[in-house]
C-alpha cells in the first residue's frame, strides 16, 4: 500500500523538526530514511505510524487520509531502535500480541504465531522471555510482531542501531530477503549511509527537517543533488576556489563548469570522491595539483592515500586500485601529480 | 556492612600481590574495623535496642497480661479495629492517586507539570500537625465547609456520588470509544448533545434511586472533623506522595516504548495499561503500597490533631499507645505499640525482598526473565 505524506510540518517548542515535507512512498518499496541526527527522519516515521501528530499536512495511505487515525487504527507495523518488547511476556506472547488485542481467536493465533516464529527462524523459543534472547534475535522478534497483524505498512526506527557490526550485516541482508518474500512497503530510517544504500530501493537523504533528494541508490551517489548529500554520502574532497566564465578554478587547477558563463568571480566547492582522483608522477595536461604523499595505506581492495597539496597544504585523500600502486610504486614523502577524473561544483545560492 | 567485613576477615588470606593492590584501593584496616563498629554501635543504640525494649516492656508482666491488655480493653480493641479500616481506604485512595499521578508526570509534558511535581512532595515537607490543622479549618465546625456539611452533608452526598459516576462514565466512555470515526457503529454515534442529555438522564436517575433506597441517612449529620471521614483524609494526605515517588523513576526508567508499540499493534488505552504498564511497574506499585502502608498505620501528628482523641471512637492505635502511656498503663501502651512494631518489622521484611525485583534500567531486562 502506498504511503502519500503531504506538507507535514512538526515544531518541538521552537525547534523545528519538519518542514513542510512532501513524500510518495510507491506501494511494495523498500524505502530508506538517510540523515545525520536532528534531521526529522524519526520524527517523520513516527507521524507516518501515528506515535507523533503533525502539527501541518496530511498523511495518506493509498489515498485514505489516515492524518487523523490513531496509531492502532492505522495498520502499521513498527520496529523500534531498542525493540520495545513487552519484557514480562513470552516471545509468542509479544509475537501474537497485536492478534490478541484485536480478538483473534487463541488457536488461529498460535498457528500465525508458529508460522513467524519459522519465518524468523526462531520456532522453538516461542516461550523464553526477551532477556533470554540475543540483540539480533529480539530484533527480529519485535520484527515478526509487527507483522503478525499483516500490516499495510512496515516502519522501522534504527533497526540495527543496536547490533553490533557482524549481526548488523547479517539482518541486512535477512530483512532485504524478507522483504523480497512478503512485498509489504516498508519505511526504515537509518543514519548509516551503506545500510540505506545496501538494503533500500529508494533512499530519501533528509537534513534539518528538510528532503534534499529522493532516488535509487545510484543515482543519489551519482548525482547528488547538492552539497549536502555529496558530503553527507561519505568521504569527499572538498577544494575551495571560484567560478567564473564558465570554468572553476582551484589554485593550479581548472575545470570547465558552462552552468556558471558570467564574467564576474564567485566563491564555489569543488567535490572529488578519492576514487575520482588519479595520481600522476608528471604533471597532466589537463591540468593538475602538486602533492606531496604522506601515508600509504594498502589494506582492502582499495588503497588508501593520504596527500598534502603544496601550494595549499590541504589534505587530499586518494583511493587507488592496488595495481596501480604497484604502478606507481608510491611511498611516503614522494612528490606527485593530482588530476581529478571527475568533480562536482557547487556554488552557495546557485546549485546545481 | 556484610560486604566490608568479609572482605576484612578474607584480607589475610589474599595472596601478598593482591592485598598491595588492595591496600593502594582500600583504606587501611584499622579504619574501617571503626567505621564499621560505630555504624553499627549507633544501630545497636538507636534501633535495636529500643526495639527490644517495646517487646521487654510489652512482656514486663508477663504473657497473660499482654494478652489482656490487647484483647481485653475495648478501647484498645477499638484502635487496632480503626487503624485497620482507616488505613486501607487511605493507601487505596493514594494508589489511585498516585498511579494517575506519576501516569502524568512520567508520559506527558503539560503546563504545571513541575509544579504538579513540586506539589507531591509537599506532604512531606508540611508537618503533619499544621497538615492536620489544615482539614480542621476547612472542615471543622468553624472551617469553610464544616457547618454547611453538618447541615447538609447527607442531602447532597446523592448529588455528588451521581455526579462522580457520570464523570466515571464519561471518562470510560471516552476510552473504549473506537476512536475511527467510521468504525463507530450503533450508539457510538449519538452526538454530543445526546451524550450530554444522555448524562444527564442517568445523573437524574441516580439521585432518585438513591433516594428512593435511602441509600444516605436522613436525621443524622455528616461529621468530617472528630470523626472516620476525617482521620482518613489526614492520613491519606501525609502519605500522598509514597505511591507516586515510587512510581516516577520506574515509569521513566521503562520508557514509553512498550506502550507505544502496545497502541501500534491495536491496543486501546485500557489494554496498553493493564497488558503492559501494570505488570511493568507492579513491583514499584507494591513497594509504593507497603511503605504508604506502613507510613499511614503509624501516622500521628495529622491524626491527632483532626481525632479529637475520643477513646472508643476516634483513637487509632498510635493515639491509644500516647493515651495509655499518658495514664502510666506501660505494659498496656508497650502491648499496643509492640503490635505496630511488629507491623513494622514485616513490612521492613517484605520491603527488602521487593527490592530486588524494582526494575532498575539496567536491571529491566533481567527482571523480565523471571516473572
Amino acid at each position: 500500500m502506498s504511503i502519500r505524506i503531504q506538507g507535514v510540518s512538526k515544531n518541538f517548542g521552537s525547534f523545528q523538526a519538519l518542514a513542510d515535507v512532501s513524500l510518495d512512498v510507491p506501494s511494495g518499496s523498500l524505502l530508506a530514511l538517510l540523515g545525520p541526527s536532528g534531521s526529522g527522519k524519526t520524527t517523520l516515521l513516527r507521524i507516518i505510524a501515528g506515535l507523533e501528530v503533525a502539527d501541518r499536512g496530511t498523511v495518506l495511505h493509498h489515498d485514505e487520509n489516515i492524518t487523523e487515525y490513531e496509531a492502532r487504527d492505522r495498520k502499521v507495523g513498527f520496529v523500534f531502535q531498542h525493540y520495545a518488547l513487552f519484557r514480562h511476556m513470552t516471545i509468542a506472547e509479544n509475537i501474537g500480541y497485536g492478534l490478541r488485542v484485536r480478538g483473534v481467536p487463541k488457536q488461529e493465533r498460535q498457528v500465525r504465531v508458529d508460522e513467524l516464529l519459522k519465518l524468523i527462524r526462531l520456532d522453538g523459543l516461542g516461550s523464553r522471555y526477551p532477556a533470554q534472547l540475543s540483540g539480533g534475535q529480539r530484533q527480529r522478534v519485535a520484527l515478526a510482531r509487527a507483522l503478525a497483524a499483516r500490516p499495510n505498512v512496515l516502519l522501522l526506527d534504527e533497526p540495527f542501531g543496536a547490533l553490533d557490526a557482524k549481526v548488523r550485516t547479517e539482518l541486512r541482508q535477512w530483512l532485504r530477503k524478507l522483504h523480497e518474500e512478503i512485498q509489504v512497503t516498508s519505511v526504515f530510517v537509518t543514519h548509516d549511509q551503506e545500510e540505506a544504500f545496501e538494503v533500500a530501493d529508494h533512499v530519501v537523504i533528509m537534513n534539518e527537517g528538510r528532503i534534499e533528494q529522493v532516488g535509487t541508490p545510484a543515482e543519489v551517489f551519482e548525482r547528488p543533488a547538492n552539497a549536502f548529500v555529496m558530503d553527507f554520502l561519505g568521504n569527499v574532497n572538498v577544494f575551495h576556489g571560484r567560478v567564473e566564465r564558465g570554468r572553476a578554478v582551484v589554485s593550479g587547477l581548472t575545470v570547465a563548469y558552462p552552468d556558471y558563463p558570467h564574467p564576474e568571480a564567485r566563491d564555489a566547492a569543488v567535490y572529488v570522491r578519492p576514487h575520482e582522483l588519479e595520481v600522476e608522477r608528471s604533471p597532466t595536461e589537463a591540468g593538475s595539483l602538486a602533492a606531496k604523499v604522506l601515508h600509504v595505506n594498502p589494506t582492502g581492495s582499495r588503497t588508501k592515500v593520504e596527500l598534502r597539496a603544496l601550494d595549499s597544504n590541504q589534505l587530499i585523500n586518494v583511493e587507488l586500485t592496488p595495481e596501480r600502486l604497484t604502478e606507481l610504486g608510491l611511498k611516503s614523502g614522494d612528490t606527485v601529480h593530482v588530476a581529478p577524473r571527475r568533480v562536482r561544483v557547487f556554488v552557495p545560492d546557485y546549485e546545481i | 556492612m556484610t560486604v566490608e567485613t568479609t572482605e576484612v576477615r578474607d584480607a589475610p588470606r589474599t595472596r601478598a600481590a593482591a592485598t598491595k593492590i588492595r591496600r593502594a584501593q582500600q583504606d587501611p584496616a584499622w579504619l574501617r574495623w571503626i567505621l564499621t563498629g560505630l555504624a553499627i554501635a549507633v544501630v545497636v543504640v538507636l534501633i535495636v535496642l529500643p526495639v527490644l525494649h517495646v517487646f521487654a516492656g510489652a512482656l514486663a508482666e508477663g504473657a497473660g497480661v499482654y494478652w489482656k491488655n490487647l484483647v481485653e480493653d475495648p478501647d484498645t480493641r477499638h484502635a487496632i479495629g480503626l487503624t485497620l479500616t482507616v488505613v486501607p481506604i487511605a493507601v487505596a485512595a493514594n494508589v489511585v492517586f498516585g498511579v494517575a499521578a506519576a501516569w502524568a508526570i512520567a508520559r506527558f509534558s503539560f503546563p504545571g507539570r513541575t509544579l504538579l511535581t513540586a506539589l507531591i512532595d509537599l506532604p512531606f515537607s508540611v508537618s503533619p500537625v499544621v497538615a492536620g490543622l489544615m482539614f480542621v479549618l476547612i472542615f471543622g465546625l468553624q472551617g469553610y465547609f464544616g457547618a454547611f456539611l453538618r447541615r447538609d452533608g447527607y442531602a447532597i452526598m446523592p448529588y455528588l456520588v451521581s455526579a462522580l459516576l457520570v464523570l466515571l462514565l464519561a471518562v470510560a466512555s471516552f476510552v473504549f470509544r473506537p476512536s475511527q470515526r467510521r468504525a463507530r457503529r450503533g450508539l457510538w454515534k449519538t452526538p454530543p448533545l445526546g451524550l450530554a442529555l444522555a448524562g444527564a438522564t442517568v445523573f437524574v436517575l441516580l439521585v432518585l434511586a438513591q433516594q428512593a433506597l435511602g441509600v444516605w441517612p436522613t436525621n443524622k449529620s455528616l461529621k468530617i472533623i472528630f470523626a472516620t471521614p476525617g482521620l482518613v483524609l489526614a492520613t491519606a494526605f501525609v502519605t500522598f506522595p509514597f505511591v507516586a515517588r515510587e512510581l516516577i523513576p520506574v515509569m521513566n526508567a521503562i520508557g514509553a516504548d512498550e506502550e507505544l508499540a502496545a497502541l501500534s499493534l491495536g491496543a486501546n488505552g485500557w489494554q496498553m495499561f493493564w497488558h503492559v504498564t501494570v505488570p511493568n511497574v507492579k513491583w514499584g506499585l507494591v513497594y509504593g503500597i507497603i511503605l504508604c502502608n506502613a507510613r499511614a498505620m503509624g501516622e500521628f501528628g495529622a491524626v491527632y490533631v483532626v481525632s479529637g482523641h475520643i477513646a472508643g471512637e476516634t483513637d487509632t492505635m498510635p493515639l491509644r499507645i500516647e493515651k495509655l502511656f499518658q495514664e502510666y498503663n506501660m505494659p498496656g501502651s508497650f502491648a499496643v505499640a509492640s503490635v505496630l512494631t511488629l507491623l513494622a518489622i514485616v513490612t521492613l521484611v517484605v520491603k527488602r525482598k521487593l527490592e530486588d525485583r524494582i526494575p532498575a534500567p539496567e536491571q529491566g531486562r533481567r527482571t523480565g526473565a523471571h516473572p
